[in-house]
């Protein structure tokens, strides 16, 4: 009896998900301590709005998450010279501040295109056509250098179906088609999509989709 | 049934303060202020109400667990909706903000709390704002502030946005992220109640939960509890998404038949189309099927805990015959090996493990073996990790593969005739290098 040979087939690379796990480190260098105010240079508003956060909570580290917000809105991501800023004024070290933007999923780690476009790739709009939708995204996002787009898990909007969050608008259900209007209203500097956001619609639209909703 | 939370919810310019108070908004927060705290415990204790976050704990109980003599005490209002197919808590604070901040100002007058956060998921950029003006304008009006409406209570509220992540929905892994740390689960006990926010007793409630409470100080506990059945008592938002003809958020009296949740409101599967399966409560619920039996399912706590699945948060996901089980499966299992935070192992590596196991069956390289490997899994993660983000995989993808086996099984054998691989009749077992027939 012939036995068929296993067919190769494509395997998991070793190593963990997490980009950049494999980075060389230097393990000799000291940690780096709480910035010197004197020598680190923080923009006044960056340091207005972190100030007002920390006022806000018994504890100013539960600012860490606003100023992050805050730095990551100034300087396009978090990066080394952003983190030393917050570092700066909340008197935390970086690394502090580095562990927690590296596990939130809005901050970015590495610099980044200017227009956030979150698809959500989750059960309800993938079984409605949101893999496709990211890859026509994706495909835009080829041409068009300014187009951050990420597959996001459940954005909490299940009922526009597939839909996107872009720059933090929900639209949808979208189509292929709405892929190129969405990238030239970003270019114009429109509001995007505007008669498929999600804030003008109705709780339970009969119509969602379309006329064939009559049962 | 006449809504009480969706009540003419699309009437505009609901999320202001001035049409929220001409529908009678904030009195009860008035009449609740008349009473003493012990009473607005008890009217929530009579109503019982059950928490609409997931877990269905009886909101009174867990009020009354805060202990009267330490301070401070805080709330941490639970905004962090990202259950898959959840969308309830977003329609709360769109349309209604006020509604939420009513019911969760009176109860923090009842459990003797005088700091409140409300902690909302980052990606709801938009609901955020409409809350922060919302706020604004009730700390204008003095409903939010020192000594409001003179009755000696102070309070503040402050609102706390996060920045994408699905485990900070978990009660104490919110805790930690409200801290400023990384959005890590603690070991229970002790309990939030006890040592939560900042180590103080903290109560964690629900959006869905708290815009409830206004309601039920209206109508009174006893009269709240009439509504649905007898241990799931009141109405229930329910979001329902997915192959349905009008997804979108339902409110329902607990205890109605299943069926009419998904034929009758959300309009039932595309022309053409039957129910394959559907998830009752969130992705994290095990999954039922399109049978009679299930769809004639009441729609409660008891009822689908009953049937080996739960209620979950109220989200409702159909899925029909023109979609695989496998392809399911997958979007499942990657999005908790995403979100799993890495703190214990069974969950991480459960996770990640139970993803290449999928993608193995998709390459054609697994053998029907795979599906009890994959199940045996999934009861090594159950019960055995700080919180039970791994037990929400585990439920879903372990009902899928005993419910559907053999679609699963005709899956595999096509995965392998596609790769080319040996049919299941010339397998041979691994580590034989050279069999001898």
């Amino acid at each position: 009896m012939s036995v068929t040979p296993r067919a190769n087939v494509p395997r998991f690379a070793h190593g963990s998900r997490v980009p950049g796990w494999d980075d060389e480190v230097d393990l000799t260098k000291p940690p780096a301590t709480v910035p010197d105010p004197a020598v680190t240079e923080v923009p006044d508003e960056l340091r207005t709005e972190i100030e007002a956060a920390m006022a806000k909570y018994p504890d100013r580290r539960s600012a860490a998450i606003p100023a992050l917000h805050a730095a990551q809105q100034l300087h396009g991501w978090c990066s080394p010279e952003a983190i030393a800023q917050v570092a700066t004024v909340m008197r935390v070290t970086p690394a502090y501040l580095t562990s927690v933007a590296s596990f939130y999923d809005m901050f970015a780690m590495a610099p980044k295109p200017k227009h956030d476009v979150y698809v959500c790739t989750n059960i309800t709009c993938s079984l409605l056509g949101a893999d496709e939708l990211h890859e026509a995204f994706l495909e835009l996002a080829r041409i068009d250098t300014d187009l951050n787009v990420c597959s996001f898990e459940c954005l909490g909007a299940c009922d526009i179906g597939p839909m996107a969050s872009v720059n933090g608008e929900y639209v949808g259900p979208l189509t292929i088609e709405d892929v190129p209007q969405i990238g030239a209203d970003l270019r114009a500097g429109r509001t995007v999509l505007e008669h498929k956001q999600l804030r003008y619609r109705a709780t339970a639209d009969p119509n969602a989709r379309g006329s064939d909703a009559q049962r | 049934m006449k809504p009480l939370l969706f009540d003419n919810i699309d009437e505009p310019g609901l999320n202001t303060l001035a049409v929220y108070e001409r529908r009678g908004g904030y009195n009860a927060l008035r009449k609740a202020l008349q009473m003493p705290p012990a009473a607005i415990v008890q009217e929530l204790s009579d109503s019982g109400l059950r928490g609409r976050g997931g877990a269905g704990f009886r909101m009174g109980q867990k009020a009354s667990f805060l202990p009267k003599d330490m301070f401070p005490k805080y709330l941490a209002c639970n905004a962090d909706e990202s259950e898959p197919g959840t969308f309830k808590d977003r329609e709360i604070m769109q349309k209604s903000p006020h509604m939420l901040l009513e019911g969760l100002l009176i109860t923090t007058y009842g459990a003797g709390i005088n700091e409140a956060f409300i902690y909302i998921r980052g990606e709801y950029q938009l609901q955020g704002d409409i809350l922060e003006a919302a706020m604004a304008e009730a700390t204008r009006a003095g409903y939010i502030g020192e000594n409001i409406l003179g009755s000696g209570h102070n309070v503040s509220v402050v609102l706390h946005r996060g920045a994408g992540a699905y485990i900070c929905g978990e009660e104490t892994a919110l805790l930690d992220s409200l801290e400023g740390k990384r959005g890590n689960p603690r070991l229970k006990p002790p309990f939030p109640a006890v040592e939560g926010l900042y180590d103080r007793p903290t109560l964690i409630n629900n959006v869905e939960t708290l815009a409830t409470v206004p309601t039920i100080i209206n109508m009174g506990g006893k009269e709240y509890a009439t509504i649905g059945t007898e241990t799931s008592t009141g109405t229930k938002l329910v979001s329902v998404s997915g192959d349905v003809q009008r997804p979108g958020n339902y409110e329902v009296a607990l205890g109605i038949p299943s069926r009419e949740l998904i034929y009758g409101l959300a309009g039932g599967p595309p022309e053409g189309r039957e129910i394959k399966m559907w998830f009752p409560g969130g992705s994290s619920s095990p999954v039922l099927t399109g049978s009679d039996a299930d769809l004639d399912l009441a729609y409660d706590f008891d009822t689908m805990a009953k049937a080996g699945t739960m209620l979950g948060s109220g989200a409702v996901i159909v899925i029909d015959d023109s979609h695989t089980v496998l392809e399911v499966m997958r979007k499942v299992a990657k999005f908790y090996a995403h979100e799993s935070c890495g703190k214990c192992v069974p969950c991480r590596e459960g996770t990640n493990w139970t993803v290449k196991m999928i993608d193995r069956i998709e390459s054609g390289e697994a053998t029907p073996m795979d599906l009890d490997l994959m199940a045996s899994i999934q009861t090594h993660i159950i019960g055995n990790c700080l919180c039970v983000l791994g037990d929400a995989m585990a439920m879903p993808i372990g009902s899928m593969v005993e419910k559907f086996r053999p679609e699963l099984e005709q899956e595999i054998e096509a995965a392998r005739e596609r790769a080319g691989a040996a049919l299941m009749s010339d397998v041979i077992p691994i580590g034989v290098t050279d069999p001898v027939f």
